[in-house]
């Protein structure tokens, strides 16, 4: 058999202080930055929030002769546009993504009323741009048309009230993911279980915003459904050890708590490199492949695959099992691996096993 | 016994994968040769999955109808009304007032005479429609206000009716295949419109917002009981009225909707073009139209009218009109249109009934295009989603060379890890992937990009399952059991995690779906049907495989895991 980690032996529990104080660094980093960056001059907001919660315009557009970005940003300001994000698409060479804040009612944008648009964003992105040449207009495409410069191939327009309902469908979203989430594996478990695997992905979840503030990605909603998704994987793992911790408790009722979780984990420690691996390869595929549109989303999924790993063993775990001792009034000894002196076990999960026995 | 459960196991399999491979390969017809080409097959997936706007190209728009002031303006025009009903009957009222703070719509009548108030009471409601007001009078003031109830009501109304003059407007621009429905919650009143194929929709909002004009005219002929005089080319009607049209005439184009079924061969789409003459201009512009509804005084089908409601000014020179021309056809002209014909029964005042043989439907049309001459609230746009057909052709391809890489990836190290139970857990990822594909075209719910990102992540999953099982597996292989117990109790055992596993990551899914729009619901419907499918793929078909393997050879001793 060709397999990774059969036979190892790991006292994860004694390294929960360490790993916790990892978590805690990358934490504070995200904090520092969220907060720092709204109190330095000319700094950035805590989050590069996408145009789907801000509101605005990204106009995506296609350039036969892509100019320089400071030549964008010059006719930008030309129309008094002076807050563009002008950004490369990372995987087409010819095509440029300007990022403008809403902008409102502009004289210069009518509707066939003669009344000005309710919002002239993408009219006056386009007002700046004809001044590199025209547009291939209606259904031409760049090619069809020789004597066009560039052509708008997208646009992405988000008013504010729509930015802000968006946001806050996205924060209820998360909240009443991670509430199902507790009440299932309460139900299935105990709370102890509920609160570890909940903690655990909170954490991951800021894990990841730590780490989309800190290098300034977009957040956008792909964004969202990443981190949702990220929440049901993180769970997946915490709950394939509790599964696991659940068994050997029954089998081995002579261990201590302390004994059984740290055999869960190394029992499935195979299981959890194998998986996360394979998450992780199709979420490298993404990152490499799937383009511009999904970015963000390949990026929350990507740090969210190592994370959601990592905390399972350093948060989950000793949560639960932290919780469990003080039930059960026994303290978690930080006694010797060897040792395996039976410690009496918590009778919180003791009764969730016998009530629902796993062994058939 | 075992071996009967292995066949039944083995046809459900075969079953589910032909009718999967047919959903998703074959035609929606009767199969020929060339379906079985690779041009053919190719031609068929294409037609059969339901790409979405992000990858098709396309326009999303999100509206918001300002209903708030859409009952604003009902509160002051029926305040004012109300005012105006009074002071013609003489009626001792000094004032109006009307209230719309907070969703709180009243108006109210100041009285000089309180002794008065039950006359003016009986007076206003004669002439102004306060059945939605709940009436309170307390001697000199008289407020009607607007119930909350009602309010939803009307706002509900108002939403519905937006969207009816959006879908007449984008069907007029020739816009295929649109979608419009109501968005978000109800309260929110949200529209949302998805255009596939369209690219500037600049033009779109232009024609959506523009203000619709709605006329009652005369149309030039001989009374009834001749038929209407029509013409079939505006050469024709030119010739009727001497060669040069006379400045109060028009030659409009007729397009009566259907009140019988069109003649064999046609459709009311391809009926050839008629004309007509009208007198210009209007006897009264769509401004002045109040209300329109079908009614029936019989209920049979086919004995539809429409009533009708003027406003005040608009009647009185209405019942002026109608009453000199009694007999004459009456055509409503929408956007220049002719939209029906009739002709005139009797005077008609404020209210009115335009006559004719509708069916229900047609009637309730008619009175729809009627009450949808203008939009009833200003509309706001409050997302805008395009994508050109280029950019979607690009998402298309990097979405499919995501996949495959992730596929490669994850079979190629399957394979190699486990070997002969690898090819199984390959055999269960590709089913799994061909049954969600086959799920979503038999929903008909769109592939969005993320869709696409769903499917990689559900094969993640789905390979999970696989992973479980084998590793239980070889623990109990290395525990010293023999092959097959091992197989039962890797299943067994790995079962309950696989069930929790998925139901966990179902919450999430679902509640990204409740609370996601467009393309973020497409990820969560391709990721809920991939583990949906996958309890089948990697459970049920994974241990037939290897019941089958235990099947062929009951003392296996060693197995390639």
């Amino acid at each position: 058999m060709f397999e990774f980690f059969t036979k190892i032996n790991v006292d994860w529990m004694g390294l929960r202080k360490p790993l916790i104080a990892v978590s805690i660094v990358v934490l504070l980093a995200g904090l520092i930055s969220a907060v720092g960056r709204q109190f330095t001059d000319d700094g950035t907001d805590a989050f590069n929030l996408g145009v789907d919660f801000q509101g605005g315009t990204v106009v995506t557009v296609k350039f036969r002769q892509k100019p320089a970005t400071d030549e964008i940003r010059g006719a930008l300001q030309n129309v008094e546009i002076n807050e563009a994000i002008i950004q490369d698409s990372t995987d087409k060479q010819d095509e440029v993504l300007i990022k403008v804040p809403n902008v409102g009612k502009r004289e210069e944008c009518k509707d066939p009323n003669g009344e000005p648009m309710q919002e002239a964003g993408r009219c006056i992105v386009k007002k700046s741009l004809d001044t590199f040449g025209k547009e291939a207009e209606g259904a031409n495409q760049l090619q069809d048309d020789e004597t066009a410069a560039y052509k708008i191939v997208g646009t992405d327009a988000v008013g504010p009230i729509a930015g802000a309902q968006l946001r806050n469908q996205a924060v209820l979203a998360t909240l009443l993911g991670l509430v199902g989430i507790l009440l299932y594996i309460a139900f299935r478990y105990d709370w102890t279980y509920a609160a570890g695997a909940v903690i655990a992905v909170f954490h991951d979840v800021l894990i990841t915003l730590a780490f989309f503030s800190v290098f300034q990605w977009e957040i956008s909603l792909t964004v969202l459904a990443a981190l949702l998704t990220l929440v049901g994987f993180s769970v997946n793992d915490s709950i394939v050890i509790f599964d696991r911790i659940r068994e050997n408790l029954t089998l081995h009722r002579d261990k201590s708590l302390y004994q059984v979780t740290n055999d869960s984990i190394n029992q499935t420690m195979s299981r959890t490199i194998v998986t996360n691996g394979l998450v992780f390869l199709s979420v490298l595929a993404l990152v490499l492949f799937g383009g511009e549109v999904l970015r963000g989303f390949s990026l929350a999924l990507f740090v969210g695959s190592i994370t959601g790993t990592y905390s399972t063993i350093a948060i989950a775990s000793p949560i639960a099992i932290w919780w469990q001792a003080k039930l059960g009034a026994a303290k978690v000894k930080e006694v010797q691996i060897a040792s395996q002196s039976g410690e009496k076990m918590a009778s919180a999960s003791r009764r969730s096993v016998t009530r629902r026995p796993v062994t058939r | 016994m075992k071996n009967n459960s292995l066949w039944i196991r083995t046809v459900i399999i075969l079953v589910v994968t032909l009718a999967g491979i047919y959903i998703v390969f074959g035609p929606c017809r009767t199969p020929t040769t060339a379906d079985f080409t690779a041009d053919g097959i190719k031609a068929n997936l294409a037609e059969n999955i339901n790409l979405g706007l992000d990858l098709r190209g396309g326009s999303h728009l999100v509206m918001r109808v300002k209903t708030d002031e859409y009952l604003k303006n009902l509160a002051e025009n029926t305040a004012q009304a109300a005012l105006t009903a009074a002071q013609d009957a003489k009626l001792p009222v000094s004032g109006n007032t009307v209230a719309g703070a907070d969703g709180n719509y009243a108006i109210s009548l100041q009285l000089t005479d309180a002794a008065q108030s039950q006359a003016v009471i009986d007076e206003v409601k004669k002439k102004v429609d306060l059945a939605n007001w709940t009436e309170s009078n307390n001697g000199d003031t008289i407020t009607w206000s607007l119930p909350s109830n009602i309010q939803t009501v009307l706002k509900n109304q108002a939403v519905d009716q937006a969207m009816k003059i959006v879908e007449s407007r984008i069907n007029q621009f020739g816009v295929k295949e649109p979608t419009l429905q109501r968005h978000g919650a109800e309260s929110a009143g949200q529209i949302l419109l998805q255009m596939p194929g369209v690219d500037d929709p600049e033009r779109i909002k232009d024609l959506i917002g523009a203000e619709s004009k709605l006329e009652l005219m005369k149309i030039v002929g001989p009374p009834n009981p001749s038929p209407v005089q029509t013409f079939p080319t505006e050469d024709a009607a030119r010739q009727s009225v001497g060669g040069t049209l006379p400045a109060n005439r028009r030659i409009i184009t007729y397009a009566e909707r259907e009140t019988t079924a069109p003649p064999a061969g046609q459709t009311p789409e391809n009926k050839p073009k008629q004309f007509v003459v009208v007198e210009y201009p209007a006897v009264v512009g769509g401004d002045e139209l109040r209300d329109a509804n079908a009614v029936s005084r019989t209920g049979n089908e086919g004995d539809y009218q429409i009533s009708f409601a003027l406003k005040p000014a608009g009647a009185a020179k209405f019942g002026d009109w109608t009453s000199k021309n009694i007999g004459n056809y009456m055509g409503v002209v929408l956007n220049g249109e002719v939209k029906s014909a009739a002709y005139i029964k009797s005077r008609i005042d404020d209210q009115g009934e335009i006559s004719g043989q509708f069916t229900k439907s047609t009637a309730d049309d008619l009175a729809l295009t009627l009450r949808s001459g203008a939009l009833p609230a200003e509309i706001e746009y409050q997302e805008e989603r395009t994508v050109g057909p280029s950019l979607g052709a690009d998402s298309i391809r990097s979405g499919v060379t995501a996949s495959l890489a992730g596929l490669i990836l994850i079979v190629a190290f399957m394979l190699v890890y486990y070997r002969g139970s690898g090819v199984n857990a390959v055999i269960a990822l590709l089913l799994n992937l061909l049954l969600t594909l086959a799920a979503l075209i038999m929903i008909d719910s769109a592939l969005t990009l993320p869709g696409i990102a769903g499917l990689i992540l559900g094969i993640g999953m789905a390979v999970d399952s696989n992973v479980l099982i084998f590793e239980r597996m070889r623990e109990e292989l290395r525990a010293g059991q023999d092959v097959a117990k091992a197989v039962v109790l890797g299943f067994d055992r790995a079962f309950i995690t696989i069930i929790d596993t998925h139901v966990t990551t179902i919450i999430s899914a679902v509640i990204l779906y409740m609370y996601g729009s467009g393309p973020i619901r497409g990820f969560a419907v391709t990721l809920i049907l991939g583990l949906l499918i996958n309890l089948f793929s990697a459970v049920f078909v994974s241990r037939t495989i290897f019941m089958w393997l235990l099947q062929r050879n009951p003392n296996l001793q060693k197995l390639s895991i």
